[in-house]
């Protein structure tokens, strides 16, 4: 469903989205990425914001459909960056970026082919400088360079964030589902290539891949008397056993939490 | 005076019929073309109109009779009149039948005037409502300027007042039946419906002397291949030629409204109104002047359109609303009706296209049933690899085993659904008990392509049909066997377009055969009272109304009929995606149809496809129990001791050969 962010205007705004190759969960088939799709319905209910889709990788036919599922959406083109099989996709999206010099650059969380690490939204603000944004749910308004928006939080819970852009945003499942593709105008978009040099990633050629083992998920059993107790439990907070809230603390006082917990948990020794 | 008069009137009005007939053509000329014979259609429209319109007008006697001695004695009293009165024969003879055809079509309007006295609500009025005096008016003006030429009276009769008020009432009457004919009054049907039936989309649903019935249901594949032409339907001038002139030709009888049911559900469709909104989209304008009922709550005179203009807005309001083209189940109960023969669900479906294949607008749950089709082949989006999950019991034969089988059972996606997951187990038992050589293709089939076609994803439905098609071509059968009437109306009609040509089989077709054939034992039925509900897509679609009676005759079942049934059956409101779009309306077609069979006091309903089943058992109970064809046999069948123990003897035999030819 269309959902316009707010009926101010972002004339003028230059919002890039990147956008993958998705992958049908039981059929395996190519298709546009959900979260990458959602990406480009926020993008594209910000009315008059110039929209970009850019996406670099490999080319198959298959790819070809997939992307074309995103044309579908009204947009007239995709950006195609030409890499080969195996590379490491960062580089060449920086130099794209540098390039189109958007304000904004939404994409999804995490890829549904590929290593799907999630960190290329990461990678990409280090490299740019940017800050970067994760569950972003809606852009609420953007005012002399800086955005209004509302991040998800668990639970559905929302956080109104102030952000300089430019900025890198993600887009999970909690921001409006994506507006259907249409054939015709999905036939019709140009997938605009462009050839980029290859930066292969070395770390990935060694990695041996072999499909997840499904783990065994430890139920809850839940003795009690009434439904309303079952649902109370089933609606209930994760136990969070130990942890702290902390709010208006100074960036250092936070990373000095943080450390202390990653060195609590081992993960830093 | 007359003399000089009624020629002159005469032959203004024809040339002004003549100038109106051109600028009308060009109005329909304005759709995109469709080559049609032109000769032969013309030579055929007599006998179209003879015998299959009026096969259609005849389901109402009275109106029938009416129409022939108005419609007849206009004909005859029009050309009559002209040799007459515009050319001045002076023949006592052709004055005399001129007398006698004006008095038939005077009879005949009698009738129409009375009719229009109290019409009901499906009539449109406005201008209809004047038609009745204008017939009689040119019947009576007619017959008495032709009296003193028959020599009834003296050529000098009267005075010159009495003739201007003659040469008045003639000129009125020609006013509506000549001038009116060709510039868009209620005449009009007259001659659009000439050409339309000669120039018919579909020539093929039209009877021929052989005693073939006709029968055209199948949509025409849109083509796909140029990726620059637009998809669908978008402006009026969008459809063929042919069907702007179809539009032209509704007389606004409302037969199709009083039979649509999602019209007496309240949703806002209604057939009659949407072919007036082609026409006024065609000719341009608003449709503050339609005269009948209006979409159940959408008041009159809000939309207007034009032939190059949208049909349907984004946003705001042009001729038609989305909603509209969605509340359709494309149950085909107005084309069954129409006396004109428009084609009202081609045309919705060609807009709908558009909506789907250019907007990307399919409301409610249509996009995401699409992409499961796309995805997973199947609309629920379940794991394609898990439709012979149902069957994990019955070791089915599977064709990529068999590769050769004298049935097909094409199973459809009702395996997913856990209540038709019963019916196709019946059904296999009855084919097992028949000793049927069958074999499925199990994980190998796919959605039919019914539901992705009428809502409009043309791309979808070829993909899948093309996918199906190739499928079954790797394999040896002689006749597919369905439960599925959407399934087997799309195998049966709408594949060969595509290349893949089938004998094709709904299983009540395929149980009376086997009746016949004397394959099947039934014990009597015992239960209470039954009826039967005719499935749109094996009725209408494909003129089955008699198999699934024989069969439940069989049974011993005397089938208490519902009002509506046979070709007039009512939807069960689960077609043409409907229950996927869901528009609202004020009630639910399916609790309407529930009403139905409660009217007949049966309990039980017997159905004969998947959707049936769910949109009735979907009603609220109390009401009747609903039951496949299928489950019926199968609950009554006499399984033979012996002819299974002889059964079992072959199969060992069978067994034994093996055996030799391996040792051998
Ligand atoms: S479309 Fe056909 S049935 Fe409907 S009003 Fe017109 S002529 Fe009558
Ligand atoms: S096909 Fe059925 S639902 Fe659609 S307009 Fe005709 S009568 Fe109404």
């Amino acid at each position: 469903m269309p959902h316009n962010a707010k009926s101010s205007s972002h004339a003028g705004l230059n919002v890039a989205v990147l956008v993958s190759v998705g992958r049908h969960p039981l059929t395996a088939r190519a298709r546009r990425a959900d979260q990458d799709a959602r990406a480009v319905e926020m993008a594209l209910s910000m009315s008059d914001a110039a929209v970009h889709l850019i996406h670099a990788g490999g080319n198959g036919s298959d790819n070809e459909e997939a992307l074309r599922g995103y044309l579908g959406m009204g947009i007239g083109e995709v950006n195609l960056i030409k890499q080969s099989s195996g590379a490491d996709v960062v580089p060449a999206l920086i130099n794209a970026l540098r390039d189109t010099a958007p304000q904004l650059v939404l994409t999804g969380t995490r890829a549904e082919t590929g290593e799907g690490s999630g960190l290329v939204p990461y990678l990409l603000a280090e490299a740019l400088g940017w800050p970067v944004i994760n569950g972003l749910a809606q852009v609420e308004s953007i005012e002399q360079g800086v955005a209004t928006v509302l991040q998800a939080l668990p639970r559905g819970k929302r956080r109104r964030l102030r952000v300089r852009l430019p900025a890198v945003a993600t887009v999970d499942s909690s921001a409006p589902a994506a507006r259907q593709s249409a054939f015709g105008p999905a036939r019709r978009g140009e997938l605009a290539a462009r050839a980029c040099a290859s930066v292969p990633d070395e770390l990935q050629a060694q990695w041996q891949v072999q499909p997840a083992r499904k783990r065994p998920k430890r139920l809850k059993i839940i003795k009690s008397a009434s439904a309303r107790d079952r649902f109370k439990a089933a609606a209930a907070k994760a136990d969070s056993g130990s942890g702290q809230l902390l709010s208006d603390v100074s960036p250092e006082q936070g990373a000095e939490a943080i450390f202390a917990l990653l060195k609590e948990e081992g993960v830093l020794r | 005076m007359l003399d000089t008069l009624l020629p002159i009137l005469f032959f203004s009005a024809l040339a002004l019929a003549a100038i109106g007939a051109v600028r009308r053509v060009r109005l329909w000329r304005q759709g995109r073309p469709s080559p049609v014979p032109l000769i032969r259609g013309l030579a055929a429209m007599p006998r179209r109109y003879l015998v299959d319109l009026h096969h259609v007008v005849a389901r109402d006697k009275a109106m029938s009779n009416t129409h022939v001695a108005t419609a007849g004695g206009f004909v005859l009293a029009a050309l009559l009149a002209i040799a007459v009165h515009g050319l001045g024969l002076d023949s006592t003879i052709l004055a005399w039948a001129l007398l006698a055809a004006t008095t038939c079509m005077f009879v005949g309007s009698l009738f129409v005037a009375k009719r229009r006295r109290n019409p009901p609500p499906r009539l449109s009025r406005g201008p209809w409502m004047r038609l009745p005096k204008s017939l009689i008016a040119f019947s009576l003006g007619v017959f008495l300027v032709t009296l003193p030429t028959a020599g009834v009276l003296p050529e000098d009769f009267g005075n010159w007042f009495l003739a201007l008020v003659l040469a008045g009432v003639v000129a009125w009457g020609l006013g509506e039946l000549f001038f009116g004919m060709t510039w868009g009054g209620p005449m009009k049907h007259a001659f659009a419906g000439a050409l339309h039936l000669a120039f018919h989309r579909r020539p093929e649903r039209f009877s021929d002397k052989h005693g073939g019935e006709g029968r055209s249901t199948g949509l025409k594949a849109l083509r796909l291949e140029d990726p620059a032409t637009k998809l669908g339907v978008e402006k009026p001038a969008d459809f063929t030629w042919n069907q702007l002139l179809g539009f032209d030709a509704c007389v606004q009888c409302g037969r199709c409204e009083a039979a649509c049911p999602a019209f007496a559900a309240g949703q806002p469709l209604n057939p009659k109104k949407l072919i007036q909104d082609m026409v006024v989209g065609m000719a341009g304008g608003s449709d503050a002047r339609y005269a009948g009922s209006p979409y159940p709550g959408k008041p009159v005179g809000e939309h207007a359109g034009e032939p190059h203009g949208p049909i349907v807005a984004r946003q705001g309001t042009a001729l038609v609303d989305a909603e509209t083209l969605w509340s359709c189940t494309t149950c085909r109960a107005c084309v069954e009706e129409c006396p004109m023969m428009i084609e009202h669900v081609d045309a919705i479906v060609d807009m709908r296209r558009f909506l789907t294949l250019e907007h990307g607008n399919t409301p409610n749950k249509g996009a995401e049933v699409l992409d499961n089709l796309i995805a997973t082949d199947n609309p629920g989006g379940f794991d394609p690899g898990s439709r012979m999950h149902w069957a994990a019991d019955l070791d089915l034969p599977l064709m990529a085993d068999k590769h050769e089988a004298e049935v097909l059972l094409w199973l459809g996606d009702g395996v997913f659904d856990m209540r038709n997951q019963r019916t196709l187990r019946a059904l296999v038992s009855v084919l097992h008990a028949a000793k049927v050589d069958f074999a499925v293709l199990g994980n190998e089939e796919r959605d039919s392509g019914d539901v992705a076609r009428r809502l409009g994803d043309e791309a979808t439905f070829q993909s899948l049909a093309r996918r199906n098609i190739a499928t079954l071509e790797q394999y040896r059968f002689e006749r597919i066997v369905t439960c599925d009437p959407h399934s087997f109306h799309v195998l049966k009609n709408e594949y060969g377009e595509l290349g893949g040509h089938y004998e094709v089989f709904h299983h009540s077709t395929y149980f009376n055969h086997l009746l016949v054939n004397g394959k099947l034992s039934l014990r009597a039925w015992k239960g209470g009272t039954v009826t039967y509900h005719d499935p749109c897509y094996l009725g209408r679609y494909n003129g089955e109304y008699e198999a699934p009676r024989d069969v439940l005759k069989a049974l011993g079942i005397e089938v208490e009929e519902m009002a509506r049934s046979g070709y007039r059956s009512r939807c069960c409101g689960g077609g043409g995606g409907a229950p996927i779009t869901d528009i609202p309306g004020k009630q639910r077609i399916p609790d309407m149809r529930m009403n139905d069979v409660r009217e007949t006091g049966a309990e039980l309903v017997a159905v004969g496809c998947p959707q049936c089943t769910a949109m009735l058992e979907g009603v609220v109970e109390p009401r009747a129990e609903i039951k496949d064809i299928a489950e019926l046999v199968a609950d009554a069948l006499i399984v033979d001791a012996t002819a299974e123990s002889a059964s079992r003897d072959e199969a060992a035999e069978k067994t034994r050969r093996a055996a030799e030819e391996v040792t051998l």
